[in-house]
């Protein structure tokens, strides 16, 4: 069915339902799927350009979940086949890979995007077409106010921005902050105004925010501006794709404040930034060397798989599967209705990044961890479980 | 608020860059009269090469801060220049020199196709060398940005009250020096006069006598050394390299170009001049208005100087170009 005829349809359907059929309105997804072969799911991500480790780390935390459920015989004895669509980060290109997995791949599932901006992009899709869509990391609040058929694994930018705040107050004691955020993108500004806020009710004081756009590589102008009002922390929620040069720059101008980030932070770049980051922290999902089952079993099979460390994007992403998987399971069909009905009933699901029970807005409300930069690692420092 | 000479000290090290990327422009634009492209891109090409040649020898930024001796540095900055030199010189031959008499759109058509060539090719990782788990470079460079391991020692020397980065003198000096070669060259040898002659009028200058083929080449070769060279000096400014296809490689590219435009293109002293103007005019917005509007000040200047003087500063003041 194309979407013009959809589009047809669903005018009709709602025109039915008024008149009195007892029948329910159907959403655009009710029919799609076939009830036999393999169950696409599709992943859309940026596996190349500036955020690329984002793209790739999730891909392969979902590759780990489909060749476990796979090797497990599969949902309801189909085989699930994972099709994966680049979209370089832009959200022209999301877009197309989106409609090329719902048209022609056929997908019963999406996931996908890390970056909340490309969800936004994707996510509209998706609910218009009625596939299911998860979001392994998009933080932004608006990313699941799209319409029912979105959901995510992860907490929201103003719930990270609020555990950073507790942080920096109950742990480091520091009671005045700077914040630098990236103005450019939905997820930084988020954080911001979520550290802010939360900041502030806490009795704290925010002396400047300085803001920066997407594409800048210097940043001394804000950082002077940063180190003339004197504050004891600053406060840096943006994509590692800056954070190196601004680690690096405030180094090099003699500013020796500990720098507070989210997860947009979780790269290996990050590692090799010389000593300049040292001391600082992050707010995350997860850290790999947390002594709980499923991430030790995780890690684990991660390292054989890939031979590499799962970041908390492949963890992210792992989850995501994990959900949809289970929800596969649970739903009486694969069509877009039941399937996403069965998604927002996802309760206690037992996540590597925690436990995942999706709330009424299909947002998840979960534990997080602090991580700590030290000789270039990331060492897992603390974590905060939700506050009732 | 930061003082004047503070702003002008900054101004004037990042417009060193600026100057370095639009003598590439104005060398081929005086030559042949067509504006190359894909020059932003041989000088991302030169800021990755540098980072792997610097790879290579061994010197990774994931294992301390120690500085390598000096002729190592040397190294990776000849091996970016050379590197870049090939390109440009592979870029003119199969791409330019078959089009030399095709009319100008097709040329410039060809430019951003290879532009596009290069940023694509650039994020390809066909041969990939760890430590340590690690990724320590790879050929070409692969999609994920890098860090670039410390060459020189970076420090903060204050003087007079106005505060410098050694790296900011370095980039300084070396853009000089390079300056002044070039504008040597064209006018006190052999090469110098033919390149003159060239674009005068390239085909009088070849029944002249002057291998026209050969001085273009040469030409190209110029340009896109100094573009390996302003990129290896970029990397030891902001260690942090962003992908080939990153916009923010384009937008350096495009401020060199209007470096190029507002000093009077096909003028060398012009697109040294109008380096150093875009660059003080950009620091200047910077830190008295907000560094939201970066790119905003300098396009402002480029409508002006094309509304006021539409061949640029210096663009009448010689006669004789290139």
């Amino acid at each position: 069915m194309s979407p013009r005829h959809l589009a047809l349809l669903l005018p009709l359907a709602l025109f039915s339902a008024v008149i009195g059929c007892k029948k329910d309105p159907q959403a655009g997804g009710a029919g799609r799927d076939t009830g036999t072969g393999d169950i696409v799911i599709g992943h859309y991500a940026s596996m190349t350009g500036s955020e690329a480790t984002f793209g790739q780390s999730t891909d392969n935390g979902i590759k780990l979940a489909v060749k476990e459920i796979n090797e497990k015989g599969g949902i309801k004895g189909r085989k699930v086949k994972l099709q994966t669509e680049d979209d370089a980060g832009k959200q022209a290109d999301a877009v197309n890979a989106v409609n090329k997995l719902i048209q022609q791949d056929k997908a019963l599932a999406i996931i996908g995007e890390v970056a909340s901006s490309l969800s936004k992009a994707g996510g509209q899709i998706c609910q218009k077409e009625g596939v299911p869509m998860i979001s392994p990391s998009s933080t932004n609040p608006d990313v699941t106010k799209i319409g029912p058929m979105i959901s995510r694994v992860c907490f929201i930018d103003t719930y990270q921005g609020a555990i950073g705040a507790r942080f920096v107050l109950e742990e480091l004691k520091l009671k005045k902050g700077a914040t630098l955020y990236d103005r450019t993108q939905a997820y930084s500004s988020g954080l911001n105004e979520g550290f802010v806020d939360a900041f502030k009710k806490r009795g704290g004081e925010i002396v400047t925010q300085q803001a920066f756009s997407g594409g800048d590589t210097s940043f001394s102008a804000q950082l002077k501006e940063i180190a003339a009002a004197k504050p004891d922390f600053i406060y840096v929620p943006a994509y590692y794709s800056a954070i190196v040069n601004i680690g690096l720059e405030a180094q090099t101008l003699g500013i020796k404040l500990p720098m507070i980030g989210g997860d947009g932070w979780v790269s290996d770049v990050l590692k090799s930034s010389r000593d300049s980051l040292n001391g600082s922290y992050f707010t995350d999902h997860y850290s790999k060397e947390e002594k709980r089952p499923e991430v030790e079993n995780f890690v684990a099979k991660y390292k054989k798989e890939f031979g590499s460390e799962p970041d908390s994007m492949a963890a992210l992403g792992y989850d995501a599967a994990g959900v949809l998987f289970a929800a596969m399971a649970k739903a009486p069909t694969l069509n877009g209705d039941d399937l996403a009905k069965a998604i927002a009933d996802t309760k206690d699901f037992a996540g590597v990044t925690g436990k995942i029970t999706l709330n009424a807005n299909r947002d998840v409300e979960k534990r997080a961890v602090v991580q700590k930069m030290q000789n270039g690692d990331f060492v897992f420092f603390k974590a905060y479980e939700v506050e009732k | 608020m930061t003082s004047f000479f503070q702003i002008i000290a900054d101004g004037i090290s990042i417009g060193a860059l600026y100057a370095l990327v639009a003598l590439g422009y104005t060398l081929v634009y005086g030559i042949l009269q067509f504006i190359n492209f894909a020059h932003s891109d041989v000088f991302a090409l030169g800021a990755w090469a540098s980072l792997t040649a610097a790879a290579m020898l061994g010197l990774s930024s994931a294992f301390g801060a120690q500085v390598p001796p000096f002729y190592l540095t040397l190294l990776v900055l000849l091996a970016a220049m050379v590197v870049c030199g090939a390109f440009g010189y592979a870029i003119e031959r199969l791409a330019y020199r078959p089009l030399r008499n095709a009319p100008r759109l097709n040329v410039l058509i060809t430019a951003i196709g290879v532009s596009l060539l290069l940023q694509n090719i650039g994020q390809l990782e066909i041969f990939r060398a760890k430590n340590q788990g690690m990724t320590v470079y790879s050929i070409p460079f692969g999609p994920f940005p890098r860090v670039m391991p410390p060459m020189i020692v970076n420090e903060s020397i204050t003087f007079l009250g106005v505060t410098f980065n050694t790296v900011d003198l370095i980039i300084l000096a070396v853009a000089m020096v390079i300056m002044i070669g070039i504008e040597w060259m064209i006018f006190h040898t052999k090469i110098g006069l033919a390149m003159r002659a060239v674009s005068f009028n390239h085909r009088t200058a070849a029944l002249m006598g002057v291998n026209v083929d050969r001085v273009v080449s040469f030409t190209f070769v110029t340009g896109a050394v100094l573009a390996g060279a302003a990129g290896f000096l970029y990397c030891l400014k902001y260690p942090q390299l962003r992908q080939t296809a990153d916009t923010m490689w384009v937008l350096f590219g495009l401020k060199g170009f209007v470096a190029a435009v507002v000093g009077g293109i096909g003028n060398i002293r012009g697109a040294m001049l109008g380096g150093l103007c875009i660059g003080l005019i950009e620091f200047l917005g910077v830190s008295t208005i907000s560094s939201d509007y970066r790119d905003v000040y300098v396009f402002s200047i480029l409508i002006v100087v094309l509304l006021v003087r539409p061949n640029g500063i210096l663009g009448k003041a010689v006669v004789e170009k290139v």
